[in-house]
């Protein structure tokens, strides 16, 4: 039920929204069956493109490396399963885009056959902070609440920050997600090792499990599981269900009451939040040495026909999902990857599950009806009640529909979360989260130019003051060489034609320098001419 | 946009009891001529006009400034004065939403400058003077300007409590001589009080309803009386008791139904106090040192002119700042 006398929060704004999580939680987690073939992404991170380690034809085994990570922000890819590459290419991948991405593709063998492990459990209590994070890091394992941010950057918060206190955010607040509280309920003991390997990492004393309390199950199960590991230091606190409180630092703000400083990270005030799925996952890539291949993934929605939870390889395509869900129904009219609060529609089914991927929602004509009919904003205020960035969104939607990049910027509109209550209750139906996420992205694109503008401007004047230099070396060679030869010739008498090459070389030399100075001189040159 | 009519409803009953059916002439030509030309702005906009008719809008424009115009004008008056809120204030600057002034007020604001003699006859209120104006003899003044047979329109007409209120101030008599007319009510203006009482209630209910916040409407009217109270001392028999302000003239319609307009007026809750206190205070400043007996309507358009800065500087602090 959660820990009741645990001191709450609130955050401003957010919405009370029909959760529909009853629909998907009837069965089990479910593993798929293996599909006939699998398409990895080489970015789903958000650091820069893996490098690819494998090529087309070479057999991979199961948790073989197949591309490495190329920076600090990214996580290396891992093949789901034992098989071939049969293709590496362009391929659709699950973007709000839609445009096609650099892809690994494997046809399974079937097999699934692991790659050699380290065999060996290691306890917890023997592995330094550094060793943690080698593993996470080596596993692949990136944030499952979305983000897909690499988790054991998360783990380094750095030597000035002192972390005091892991959040496990298992506060799944967008209607219809049930992975997270599946796996909370049937997999708690691997969730709370997870959080004890966390915590060893951070050097966190406390842990705090935020569980909604619409989830009172999930919550028992890991209370549970929390009282046979003979946890002390770590509780599950119930919140109120009220939509976005998964949000990072809304959730900070229910269990703490700290507001994270906005250009800031949870790290700058002792905090490092981390999903539930993730905890597993970084239970499984540290002690059993498992890469991250696969998740859990909700299919709900009105027009699926079973909505489930599945444990899916991370490649599978999403019809092999929906179809494993009883298919589409007949009324079933947009198909979304996420919540949908804040998933974006897929063109396609043929795009692949990714580490992002946490539901495909299918929705039918009548969910989407109410969308239609965008009319004109008459400021009436109605999203800046549930903004919980505690933003003007009226005014940002103004000024980014005019283009106004700068006010759109003084009226914070890199503090928006894209949580979605703003468009959810505008009586005018405007999509005003893809306005915020235009004038981001050319706000993105205008900085990207300015600093190539201001690359190219300092190469310009290096350039510049590069030919400067030479050019002043060379009249210096000039002079140390006329010098010389004056000394040789010193006592010859001056050569008339000399002179009037060296007057030619004076007059020459005046002249650019008036040039460089802008002076216009044309006249006088052709007078002189 | 139907709930702010719905709301205007017990007002305008008390407006045709107290001041005849030239109220009702005057809203009904008002919003003919509003939706009128919205859908045929729209159409030369190339826009579809139904969903913008449709959203109610034009008649609530519409029926606030034939509730601010005297109760027995030429048939043109609320014509000029919706055409000009509806083509002038409101579809040329982008129609709905894109508006910076209030159109009511501008429509009203033109009508108030251009014709001044009409825009200042009013029908006494019932109860003060003898004749009341059957419906025929309101139809034929409004629309063929023939005043009534017999006392002719003067017997009918008279300054409002306000008008009278400033025109003898400024002849020197004290308030309570002035107040001895009995134009005067128990606070405000006999009829007017209760319109603005009716008004009140209205108002109320919009924000129990929550189509509007009380920001406005209270930072407006605290501005207001705080305003004349805070004068009051200075020379009591030279001002009306504060209050008269509150139940005399548009204050009321002013503060609930008209300051709120989301398009024109501020949008963060701080944004709102400063938006509605200042209009409170210009109305006091212009009705006591203005030109012009009520101050509302120009005040409602400086104030829409200050909004953007306003809501620019007044943010609310967003999350983590």
């Amino acid at each position: 039920m959660g820990d009741t006398r645990h001191n709450l929060h609130r955050f401003f704004g957010g919405l009370v929204l029909d959760g529909h999580k009853s629909e998907s939680t009837t069965l089990p987690i479910t593993r798929l069956p293996m599909p006939d073939r699998l398409i990895l992404p080489l970015r789903e991170h958000i650091g820069e493109e893996d490098k690819l380690v494998v090529g087309p034809g070479d057999a991979v085994l199961k948790g073989q490396v197949l591309a490495q990570a190329t920076d600090y922000v990214s996580a290396p890819l891992h093949a789901p399963t034992s098989g071939s590459v049969i293709d590496i290419g362009d391929y659709p991948v699950p973007h709000p885009s839609g445009l096609n991405a650099p892809c690994v593709v494997i046809q399974p063998d079937g097999d699934d056959r692991w790659i050699e492990l380290p065999s060996q459990e290691t306890s917890v209590e023997a592995l330094t902070p550094e060793e943690i994070r080698r593993r996470v890091r080596r596993a692949g394992v990136v944030g499952l609440g979305g983000a897909a941010f690499p988790t054991a950057v998360k783990l380094n918060p750095g030597p000035n920050k002192p972390i005091h206190t892991l959040v496990l955010n298992g506060a799944e607040c967008e209607p219809y997600i049930t992975c997270d509280q599946m796996l909370m309920r049937e997999r708690a003991t691997e969730v709370v090792a997870g959080m004890r390997i966390l915590m060893r990492a951070l050097g966190a004393q406390q842990a705090l499990i935020g569980v909604e309390d619409n989830n009172p199950s999930s919550a028992q199960a890991l209370e549970q599981a929390l009282a046979d590991a003979g946890e002390r230091d770590a509780r599950v606190v119930s919140v109120p269900t009220r939509y976005p409180t998964g949000g990072e630092r809304q959730l900070i703000k229910v269990l703490t009451g700290k507001e994270v400083p906005a250009n800031g990270l949870p790290a700058n005030i002792g905090i490092v939040c981390q999903n539930v799925a993730t905890a597993a996952a970084v239970y499984h890539a540290v002690v059993k040495h498992f890469p991250l291949v696969s998740r859990v993934i909700t299919v709900a929605g009105a027009g699926v026909g079973q909505p489930r939870n599945l444990e899916v390889l991370l490649g599978t395509p999403v019809a092999d999902l929906i179809e494993f869900c009883g298919g589409y129904k007949a009324d079933a009219s947009r198909l979304l990857m996420g919540g949908p609060m804040m998933g974006f529609s897929l063109g396609t089914d043929q795009v692949p599950v990714i580490k992002a991927t946490n539901c495909l929602l299918v929705q039918n004509r009548s969910e989407i009806a109410s969308e239609n009919g965008e009319l004109p904003c008459i400021r009436c205020g109605e999203c800046a009640k549930v903004c919980p960035a505690q933003l003007l969104p009226q005014q940002l939607y103004w000024y980014a529909r005019a283009r106004d990049l700068e006010k759109v910027q003084d009226y914070n509109l890199f503090d928006c979360i894209e949580c979605g209550c703003c468009a959810h209750v505008c009586p005018a139906h405007i999509p005003l989260v893809q306005y915020y996420r235009y004038a981001k992205t050319e706000i993105w694109a205008m900085e990207k130019e300015r600093r190539k503008s201001d690359l190219a401007r300092r190469r310009h004047e290096a350039r510049q003051l590069r030919i400067e230099q030479e050019k002043a070396e060379r009249e210096e060679r000039m002079r140390r060489k006329k010098e010389a030869l004056g000394r040789v010739g010193a006592a010859e008498p001056e050569d008339p034609k000399k002179a009037a090459i060296a007057a030619a070389v004076e007059r020459a030399k005046a002249k650019a320098a008036a040039r460089k100075a802008g002076i216009n001189i044309n006249s006088e040159q052709d007078g002189g001419a | 946009m139907g709930q702010v009519l719905l709301a205007l409803v017990p007002g305008t009953i008390a407006m045709v009891w107290y001041f005849g059916m030239g109220v009702l002439i005057n809203v009904l030509l008002a919003s003919a001529t509003a939706v009128t030309c919205e859908a045929a702005m729209l159409r030369l906009r190339s826009r579809d006009p139904m969903p913008a008719v449709s959203d109610l809008s034009a008649v609530v424009t519409a029926a606030l400034l034939g509730l601010a115009l005297p109760t027995l004008a030429p048939w043109w008056l609320p014509v000029v004065g919706a055409a000009f809120a509806v083509v002038i204030a409101k579809q040329l600057y982008g129609g709905l939403g894109y508006n910076p002034f209030n159109p009511a007020m501008a429509g009203y604001v033109v009508l108030l400058i251009s014709f001044p003699v009409q825009m200042t006859t009013w029908l006494g209120p019932a109860g003060v003077v003898s004749h009341d104006l059957g419906i025929g003899e309101t139809l034929a003044y409004v629309f063929g300007g023939v005043a009534p047979a017999g006392a002719g329109l003067d017997a009918y007409t008279m300054a409002t409590p306000l008008d009278t209120m400033k025109t003898e101030l400024g002849l020197n008599r004290m308030v309570e001589e002035i107040r001895a007319n009995p134009l005067f009510g128990d606070i405000g203006g006999r009829g007017w009080e209760w319109v603005a009482n009716w008004y009140l209630l209205g108002g109320l209910w919009l924000i129990y309803r929550r189509v509007i916040t009380w920001h406005i409407p209270v930072a407006m009217l605290v501005g207001l009386v705080g305003t004349a109270a805070f004068m009051y001392p200075l020379g009591t028999d030279s001002q009306p008791f504060p209050l008269f302000h509150l139940f005399s003239g548009g204050a009321i319609l002013g503060a609930f139904f008209i300051a709120t307009d989301p398009v024109s007026a501020c949008s963060s809750n701080r944004g709102k106090l400063i938006f509605g206190a200042g209009i409170g205070i210009l109305t006091y400043i212009i009705r006591t040192w203005g030109g012009y007996p009520d101050g509302v309507a120009f005040s409602v358009l400086l104030m829409n002119m200050a909004a953007p800065t306003i809501d620019y500087y007044t943010q609310p602090r967003a999350f983590g700042h």
